[in-house]
Order: C-alpha cells, then sequence, then structure tokens
C-alpha cells in the first residue's frame, strides 16, 4: 500500500503542479472550473486508452513508441502553453483592468481556455497512463483490491493537496503583477517540458547529445528528491542536463519571451482611461 | 551452413542500422522485478545502447533519476535506452513500478 501511494502520489503531484499554474493563470475567467475539469475527465479518459493501446505504441520505431509518444505529448503541451502566453500578452493587461473594474469576473474568448483544456487533459494523461500500467501491475501480482484503493486514493489525495497548496499560494501574488507572474510560470514550465522532450529524444538517441553531464548539482538538490522533481515539473530544473536539454530550455524562453514582446497590446490612449 | 548465413545477415542488418555503429551493447533482464545483472560496467566518456527485457508478466518503467533516464518497458518486450559519454563514476538505476527490489547501478569507468 505504502508502494502504490508514493508512486500515485508523484505522479499526480506532476499533474497537480501543472494545473494549479493553469488554474492561476485562469483567475477571473467564468467558467475555467469546467473546462478544467473537463481536461482532467478527458485526460484521465485518454491514459486508460493510452495504457491499453501501449502494447501497440510501443511496438512502433523499432520499439521506442512510447518514448516518441510521450515527447510528442510533452511538445503539444509546450504548444499549448505558447499559444495562450502568447494570447496572454496580448490580453493580459485587459483581464487585470476587467478584474479591478468589475470585481473578478474577466470576460473573455473560449479560445484560450480550450486550448488550457487540452494542456491539462496532456498532463493529466502523461502522468495518468504511467499511474494505470502501474496500477494494473501491481492488480495482476496479487496486492489485494483494497490496498490498491487505498494507496491510489491517498496518492491522489496528497498530489492534489500540494497542487491545491500552490494555487493558494499564487493567488495571494497581488493583482498588479499577477498575469505578468502566472505568464513567467508559464513560459518556464513550458520550458521545462521542452527540455524533457529532448531528454526522451536523447535517450533514444534521435538527437545529438550535445554534451553530456554539462553540470552536476546532484549534491544539492537531486532529481531524485521531492525537491528536485517539484522544481523539475515547475522550472524544469535538471541537475546534470546535456546541452540539447538546456537548447530545448533556453530556444522555448526565448522564442516566447520575442513573441510576447512583439504581440503585446499597444498602450491605451491617455484619454481613454 | 545455413545458420551461419542467417548469423551474417542478421549482423550486416544491425551493422547497417545508423544509431549502433558506434555504441556498443549492454543488456539488462528484468526478471521477478529485479535487473540482472544488478550491475553493470560500462567505459567512461562513451556512447552506450542499453537493452532493456522484461521477463515478468507486469509492466515495468527503467528509470534513473541520476542519469535522466525513464522508460515503460511492457511484459515480454525490450527498449533500448542509450547513456553517455558519462564521467565516470557509480549511477544507480530502479525499476519504479518495484522499487523495493528492482535496484541496480551503472559503474562506469
Amino acid at each position: 500500500m505504502p508502494a502504490v501511494a508514493l508512486l500515485v502520489f508523484r505522479e499526480v503531484l506532476e499533474a497537480a503542479l501543472i494545473i494549479s499554474i493553469v488554474g492561476a493563470a485562469t483567475r477571473g475567467v467564468p467558467r475555467r472550473g469546467r473546462f478544467i475539469a473537463g481536461g482532467v475527465g478527458l485526460g484521465v479518459l485518454g491514459a486508460m486508452l493510452v495504457a491499453a493501446g501501449a502494447g501497440l505504441i510501443a511496438g512502433f520505431a523499432r520499439g521506442a513508441g512510447l518514448n516518441l509518444f510521450n515527447a510528442a505529448v510533452l511538445l503539444a503541451a509546450v504548444g499549448m502553453i505558447g499559444w495562450h502566453v502568447l494570447w496572454m500578452s496580448r490580453h493580459g493587461r485587459q483581464m487585470a483592468r476587467d478584474m479591478k473594474a468589475l470585481g473578478g469576473a474577466v470576460q473573455t474568448g473560449d479560445s484560450s481556455l480550450r486550448v488550457l483544456l487540452v494542456l491539462v487533459a496532456l498532463a493529466v494523461l502523461r502522468e495518468g497512463s504511467e499511474v494505470v500500467l502501474f496500477l494494473y501491475g501491481m492488480g495482476a501480482g496479487g496486492i489485494g483490491t483494497a490496498s490498491l484503493l487505498a494507496g491510489t486514493c491517498l496518492g491522489v489525495a496528497g498530489g492534489a493537496a500540494m497542487g491545491w497548496a500552490l494555487y493558494a499560494g499564487l493567488l495571494h501574488i497581488p493583482m498588479r503583477a499577477f498575469f505578468r507572474i502566472t505568464n513567467a510560470l508559464l513560459m518556464l514550465l513550458a520550458a521545462g517540458l521542452a527540455s524533457t522532450a529532448a531528454g526522451l529524444l536523447l535517450q533514444s538517441d534521435l538527437l545529438p547529445a550535445w554534451g553530456t553531464q554539462l553540470w552536476n548539482t546532484s549534491g544539492w538538490i537531486s532529481n531524485g528528491s521531492l525537491p528536485g522533481k517539484m522544481l523539475g515539473v515547475l522550472v524544469g530544473y535538471n541537475a546534470s542536463p546535456s546541452g540539447i536539454q538546456i537548447a530545448f530550455y533556453l530556444g522555448t524562453l526565448l522564442l516566447l519571451g520575442v513573441g510576447a514582446r512583439l504581440l503585446r497590446e499597444p498602450p491605451r490612449p491617455a484619454h481613454a482611461g | 551452413m545455413r545458420i551461419p548465413v542467417i548469423v551474417f545477415l542478421a549482423l550486416s542488418a544491425l551493422a547497417s542500422r545508423p544509431s549502433v555503429a558506434g555504441a556498443s551493447e549492454y543488456s539488462l533482464v528484468l526478471k521477478d522485478h529485479a535487473y540482472s545483472p544488478s550491475e553493470l560496467r560500462i567505459p567512461a566518456d562513451t556512447k552506450v545502447r542499453i537493452l532493456i527485457t522484461n521477463r515478468d508478466a507486469t509492466p515495468e518503467e527503467f528509470e534513473s533519476t541520476e542519469l535522466n533516464r525513464e522508460s515503460i518497458v511492457l511484459p515480454g518486450q525490450t527498449v533500448e535506452v542509450f547513456v553517455g559519454p558519462l564521467k565516470a563514476g557509480h549511477y544507480s538505476f530502479f525499476g519504479d513500478f518495484h522499487q523495493d527490489t528492482a535496484q541496480g547501478r551503472l559503474i562506469v569507468e
């Protein structure tokens, strides 16, 4: 049971951290709860489908199919975040103004919410499919339903609680800087996911390494520790990265940073206020 | 007479695969949720290809947080994971789904 709870906790935590940033980034947007819940639901469904079809997926690309699939999921998530970040750089100020003026209700198009729904679904799908495969194996190994269920509930509750704590913490950011900070968090998240995707492609020898073990901060925070894992999800922390991972990380930040600057909404004329 | 021909063909097919060229090959087998061998010696500063085969009836995930590697290995299947070039040292790996038994380390020298 503790082994089940621990693994489920770790996987749920990763998805929960991403969802909590999405939750904060959509603060004040009507019907966002329904979209986020929809994303989680679709993600769980997708996770079961992926786990059921894992044998099929694994058969592609000389057995590297699952690896490539995971990399594709991560890169799609990066694309979703990128879309939202660029959209926000256009509309973020208006949103913050609306929140002040209307006491929290922001009128905004559904298109960005749909993108975030897909992002949440991808995050849940990626971590969830691993959980499903694990639970299936545990069940087949004869651990017993009660133990399996208790461990799963405990793990989900623990991971969700951590996500909730991050969300509650983010809400304390002053409104003035709020969307600027959630946007920056989303950019770091995207950069980290891109770097992880590069690592997966490197693992299958589909990318050049551009140097391995460029530095090593394992003695400070190791990848396997809880802080290491959380920082890994949130800002792409990696104790011992390859050159290609750093290139993907910085490349994502650069693309989104430059894109956001180019798309930034023009300052309003003085008389319009 | 036949068998050497087949072996030769298989070897040449293997050798012609671009990713295999230049990376020597090592194998790990998962059985009863444990790695065998549990210690794998590989040369330093060299990229190697590790083949991980799961002989158990349930899925496993080969993982090494130190090496930034993770790969699901379904029952009866083999996955390949490239690692390195690595500095000399010890790097642990484990089976994420059975961490109490599936533990091993890479000895790079």
